[in-house]
Parts: structure tokens; C-alpha cells; sequence
């Protein structure tokens, strides 16, 4: 049997600081003030202004309007977040099932219809996506920023591997037991689901959180912006000789990282389970 | 409680692939149907067609006095094991058996008690709250049964629902579904590639091959009189001794050339597969004499297996290799030479062409 060596452990050691570092310099950062960050760059200690600033950061209004403080962005980002993950996951496990349990014509074809869009980054049709959410007047809404995205080719194909390797009996059984299609996708094949399903939580809620273009085209009103929107407002302050607000910066973006982190630490013995083994 | 009836029913995969070609038979009400056969017969197509799970290519499938063709699955009455058994994993033992129920929308209290005298039955009231991970291969196999009880249905399906099980569970399950049917009086039909599963649990047997019955009879008639060499071959084990013979006006010979004294009685000129059963033969005291098939053979492998012991031997010149059932004490030598003999009634003769047994 192999033995753990300290030289295994030093590698790992090595490995995450190598990971945790530049986190743990951009908090020691963020808790110093402006000007020091501006007068020494990065910092490796302790600044004393943590309170004041994250307090400056989560409550005091800023932007134009006053209407984008950072709970009200820690809040958009989470709407897009959630309603990313859940749209997705809604709309591509209705789409694996009718791709896999159903057999119409030319299913297999719309199945790599579905995934060369893969192919298409959202960039590729950002401006007729605009054009279409303008028509529809979703400009400047939550349902604007989130339901053009909500298609998902990768959640599609996860579900649709994961619906072919349930056991074909299962249905069987369940046909037999008088569980017609809708009954069966909900009482079974859902919760089978559920390693999957967290799975694809994670990497949607992720995704979503991070959205940073597409939430801009969609939003002109600051009460839409969301952290990562802010982030980058904050240091648009070049007017005159006037010091960007670094710690500020740093602090949101902080923020900005814990909603993820927290995330993916509650979800990750399932999303492993998900994406490697099946409860069946 | 129901007749089936099974009406030239075919199955023709794909426009081109024909996996049951024609099959009618017809069970009795309570009768217990075994399908054996080996695999890519059409057995399990056949079963599946039963519980509508499989489309009827053309033909008819009646479970009592009702076609159902065209029927749900969830309608005809019918209950079915799986060979993996396809429990709902997520869901409770108990819940895996009222799933079924709940759909019908019957009330909770008559779920709950059917529920549990299943249970009862199957000696599996302790596991009711654990969800199938957490059970063995055989109470997996206990509650699959279970779902299909707490239904009531008219017919049980078993899809070869005892090769999942080790060789000992195996035995034991055999017996307690033998028990359970013979209980409940319910008509099954039940899918199978055992030969000994076959012969224990069927009151009759349909041997099948390549989608087109070969036998159907009781398992000891089938075993008694194979109807052709496939059956000859498929039950009993080992197999039944094939051997190519021809007759003529001198008497029987082995195609290879070797003569063979007596059995050949009636038969005309001409070429035959003549059929005789490891456990018929007997090892005789000297060369052929009285009636009878002898047949003088050198001995290559003595293979014990305990309650006894099985010999290979084949003939001086050549040709093929036959087995002979011996006592457990038995010490023959590798080159030993044996005679053997075996009654006249033992001795079947096919068709050589068609496998057909000849009368």
C-alpha cells in the first residue's frame, strides 16, 4: 500500500496557497483604506478598516441614482443566479426527456441541433438576442436578463447521458404500476435526478452569478446592476485627480465570491456523486 | 385469475428481424407457464408482448376472455418481476409497493393492508422503511415480488427474475415462488434460460428457439420424449448424447463406421440422430448382449461432482465424444475401455435432416 510521504503533503500545502494566496491578499487588501491601497498596492496585513468598509460597501447607496447598494446587487445577482440554475435545469430536463423517452421524428436530429449551439457562444447572437428581448419590452427586467439565456445545451446533453443509463425496466415498472409519462418524470425520474440535478445547480448558479454582458446590454437601471456590475462601476471614478475606491473594489468582489463558494462547498459531495456515479 | 391465450402472435423488429414467429398456446386458468429457451429466442419478446411493453407484430393476445393488444399495460391485470428487479430507488420498500396501488386511487387504509400482508407473506415487514440500497440481492427479489402481490393481478410475468441471485438464494427463491404460485393460484408465465428452473417451477414447459415453439408439454414429458434434438439438447444436463447414425440392412452403424448392436428395430434405411441420456446409459459386464443399445467406448475424463460423477469417453474410432452418468464411487481410468448399454426405451431416434423425433 502506498504511504503518504511529507513530500505529498508539501506538495498540496504548495498547491493551495498557490490557490488561496491571491484570495487571501485581496480580503487583507479590501480592510485597508484607499489611499494606502493606492499608496502601497497590495497588502499582505491587516488594515483595520474592515468593518467600515464592507458596512460602506452593503448599505451606503452609491452609483448615479443612489439605488445600487450592495445588498441590492447581492440580491440581483442572486435572483440571476437562482433563476439561471432553476430556469435551466427546468427547461433542459424537459428537454433530455422528450429526447430520450420519446420517439418522434427526427428526435436525434434535434438533439444536435440543441447541442452544436454549443458551438454559438452568446456573443455570436448578442445583438438579435437585444433585438428580440427589446420587442418583447423586457428591456431593463429580471425576465429579460434571465429567460433568453434559460436554453442550455449543456444541461441538455448532462440529462439526456443521465436519462439513458436509467435502467429501461424502471419505466417499465412504472408503466405497469400505471404511471403515465408526466407521473413518471415526476415521481421518478426527478427524483433519481437529484445528484444531477444539484450538479447542474452549481455550474448554472455559477455561471449565472458571473454574467456580466449580457445583464449590462439588458440593464440601463441601476436597481438592475448586479455585483459583478458593480464591481466595475466602482472604479469608474477617474474624474479629476480622484483616488478609485480599491478597497471598495476589493470588497465587492469578495462579496461577489462568497455566494458561489457557499454553493459549491454545501453542494459538492452531490455534485461529484452527480457527475460520476448514479443513484439508481 | 385469468386464462391467456396467445393467438399466432409475431414480432417482427425493424421490418426484417423476426423474433417470434407464430407462437399459440394457451394457458389454463392458475397454470404455471414456463418459457425456456436459450438466449435471443424470443422468450422474453414473448413475455414482454404479454405485459405490453412490446407492440403485437401481428396476431393476438388474450388474458382471459378480453383481446388485449392494444391495451395499457397498467390495464391488463397483469404484474411483472423484473430481472434487475427495477425498484424505485428513492422510494421506501413500502412505498415501492403502493406506488401501484396509489395510482389506481385506492383508498390508503386497503393500500396499507395489502401492503402489509404482502409483507407478511414475503417475510419483508422489517425492511418497510429502507429504500432498496439498503437491502440484499435476495430481499430485492423479495420486495419485487411483493409489488407484483400487492396488485392482485390476474397473471404474473417473471422476466428470468432468479439470475441475479447466487447459486444457493437461487435455490431457495425457486421454492418460495413455487409456494407463493401454488397459494395464490395465479396464472404464470415465467421466462427463464435455466433448464432446472424450467423443469422445477412449470406445470407445463414451452421450449422455444429462434421465435418458434419447439415443445410444449409437462416438464417430465418433455424430458421423457423431446419433441426434437434442440429439446433433446437444452433440457436435462448434461446434454443429451447426440449421435450421427446410419441404418441399413446390416443394422445400425455410426456414421463414423463403428456397428451398434440392438435399438434399431423399425427403422428404415436411411440416415438418423439417435439421442441417449448421460444417466441411461449403464456400464455392462462384457460386450453387447440381449436388447438394447451397447456401444463400447474408451474412456478420456472422469468428472466428479459429488453425488456423482460424470465420464467422457468416446469410440475407437474417433467420432464424437459421448458423457455417461456414473455413481459417485465409480474409479475408471483415462483409456479404460467401458461397455455400455441402455434400454430400448431410452433410446431416442430424430430426423436427421429435420430434428424431428421419430416415433
Amino acid at each position: 500500500m502506498y504511504r503518504t510521504r511529507i513530500t505529498d503533503h508539501l506538495i498540496l500545502i504548495l498547491g493551495s496557497l498557490m490557490m488561496i494566496g491571491p484570495v487571501a491578499v485581496l480580503f487583507l487588501t479590501s480592510t485597508h483604506d484607499a489611499v494606502e491601497v493606492h499608496r502601497h498596492g497590495l497588502m499582505a496585513s491587516w488594515g483595520g478598516h474592515f468593518l467600515e468598509t464592507y458596512n460602506k460597501v452593503l448599505f451606503e447607496p452609491g452609483g448615479f441614482t443612489g439605488q445600487a447598494t450592495g445588498m441590492r446587487m447581492l440580491m440581483n445577482s442572486m435572483i440571476l443566479g437562482i433563476g439561471f440554475a432553476v430556469g435551466k435545469i427546468v427547461l433542459s430536463m424537459l428537454a433530455a426527456y422528450a429526447i430520450v423517452y420519446f420517439r418522434f421524428r427526427m428526435g436525434t436530429f434535434f438533439f444536435w441541433v440543441i447541442f452544436t449551439t454549443l458551438l454559438l457562444p452568446l456573443e455570436v447572437r448578442i445583438v438579435p438576442s437585444y433585438e428580440v428581448v427589446q420587442k418583447l419590452g423586457m428591456i431593463n427586467t429580471y425576465q429579460g436578463m434571465i429567460v433568453p439565456l434559460l436554453a442550455s445545451a449543456t444541461g441538455t446533453f448532462y440529462f439526456r447521458q443521465f436519462f439513458k443509463s436509467v435502467p429501461d425496466e424502471l419505466l417499465e415498472a412504472a408503466r405497469i404500476d400505471g404511471a403515465g409519462p408526466w407521473k413518471f418524470f415526476i415521481d421518478i425520474l426527478v427524483p433519481i435526478s437529484k445528484t444531477m440535478i444539484a450538479a447542474i445547480f452549481i455550474i448554472m448558479f455559477v455561471y449565472g452569478w458571473n454574467q456580466y454582458l449580457w445583464p449590462m446590454m439588458m440593464t440601463s437601471e441601476e436597481v438592475y446592476f448586479t455585483l459583478v456590475r458593480g464591481i466595475k462601476q466602482i472604479m469608474l471614478v477617474w474624474v479629476g485627480s480622484q483616488i478609485p475606491d480599491y478597497n471598495e473594489a476589493f470588497a465587492l468582489a469578495v462579496l461577489a465570491m462568497l455566494p458561489p463558494v457557499i454553493v459549491v462547498v454545501v453542494f459538492q459531495s452531490w455534485f461529484i456523486k452527480g457527475l460520476t456515479e448514479s443513484d439508481k | 385469475m385469468a386464462t391467456i391465450t396467445l393467438d399466432k402472435v409475431r414480432k417482427v423488429y425493424a421490418g426484417t428481424m423476426e423474433a417470434v414467429k407464430g407462437v399459440s398456446i394457451d394457458i389454463a386458468d392458475g397454470e404455471f407457464i414456463v418459457l425456456v429457451g436459450p438466449s435471443g429466442c424470443g422468450k422474453s419478446t414473448l413475455l414482454r408482448m404479454i405485459a405490453g411493453l412490446e407492440e403485437i407484430t401481428t396476431g393476438e393476445v388474450k388474458i382471459g376472455e378480453r383481446v388485449v393488444n392494444k391495451i395499457d399495460p397498467a390495464d391488463r391485470d397483469i404484474a411483472m418481476v423484473f430481472q434487475n428487479y427495477a425498484l424505485y430507488p428513492h422510494m421506501t420498500v413500502y412505498n415501492n409497493l403502493a406506488y401501484g396501488l396509489k395510482n389506481r386511487g385506492m383508498p390508503k387504509a386497503e393500500i396499507d393492508k395489502r401492503v402489509k400482508e404482502a409483507a407478511r407473506i414475503l417475510e419483508i415487514d422489517d425492511y418497510l422503511d429502507r429504500k432498496p440500497r439498503a437491502l440484499s440481492g435476495g430481499q430485492r427479489q423479495r420486495v419485487a415480488m411483493g409489488r407484483a402481490i400487492v396488485r392482485e393481478p390476474a397473471t404474473f410475468l417473471f422476466d428470468e427474475p432468479l439470475s441475479n441471485l447466487d447459486a444457493k438464494l437461487r435455490v431457495q427463491m425457486r421454492v418460495e415462488i413455487k409456494r407463493l404460485q401454488r397459494e395464490l393460484g395465479t396464472t404464470s408465465v415465467y421466462v427463464t434460460h435455466d433448464q432446472l428452473e424450467a423443469m422445477t417451477l412449470a406445470d407445463r414447459l414451452v421450449v422455444l428457439n429462434k421465435g418458434n415453439i419447439e415443445q410444449i408439454g409437462a416438464p417430465i414429458e418433455v424430458y421423457d420424449r423431446p419433441a426434437s434434438t434442440f429439446v433433446a439438447s437444452f433440457i436435462g444436463s448434461p446434454a443429451m448424447n447426440l449421435l450421427d447414425v446410419t441404418s441399413d440392412d446390416a443394422g445400425l452403424k455410426l456414421v463414423t463406421g463403428t456397428g451398434l448392436a440392438g435399438a434399431a428395430s423399425g427403422l428404415d434405411r436411411g440416415r438418423y440422430t439417435l439421442g441417449v441420456r448421460p444417466e441411461h446409459l449403464e456400464i455392462a459386464d462384457g460386450a453387447a448382449s440381449g436388447e438394447g443399445l451397447s456401444l463400447e467406448v474408451t474412456v478420456n475424463v472422469l468428472e466428479p461432482v459429488g453425488a456423482e460423477s460424470f465420464v467422457y469417453a468416446s469410440f475407437a474410432d474417433g467420432g464424437p465424444q459421448i458423457v455417461v452418468r456414473v455413481s459417485s464411487h465409480a474409479r475408471h481410468q483415462p483409456g479404460e475401455k467401458l461397455y455400455l448399454k441402455a434400454m430400448p426405451q431410452n433410446v431416442h431416434f430424430f430426423d436427421a435432416d429435420t430434428g424431428k423425433r421419430i416415433d
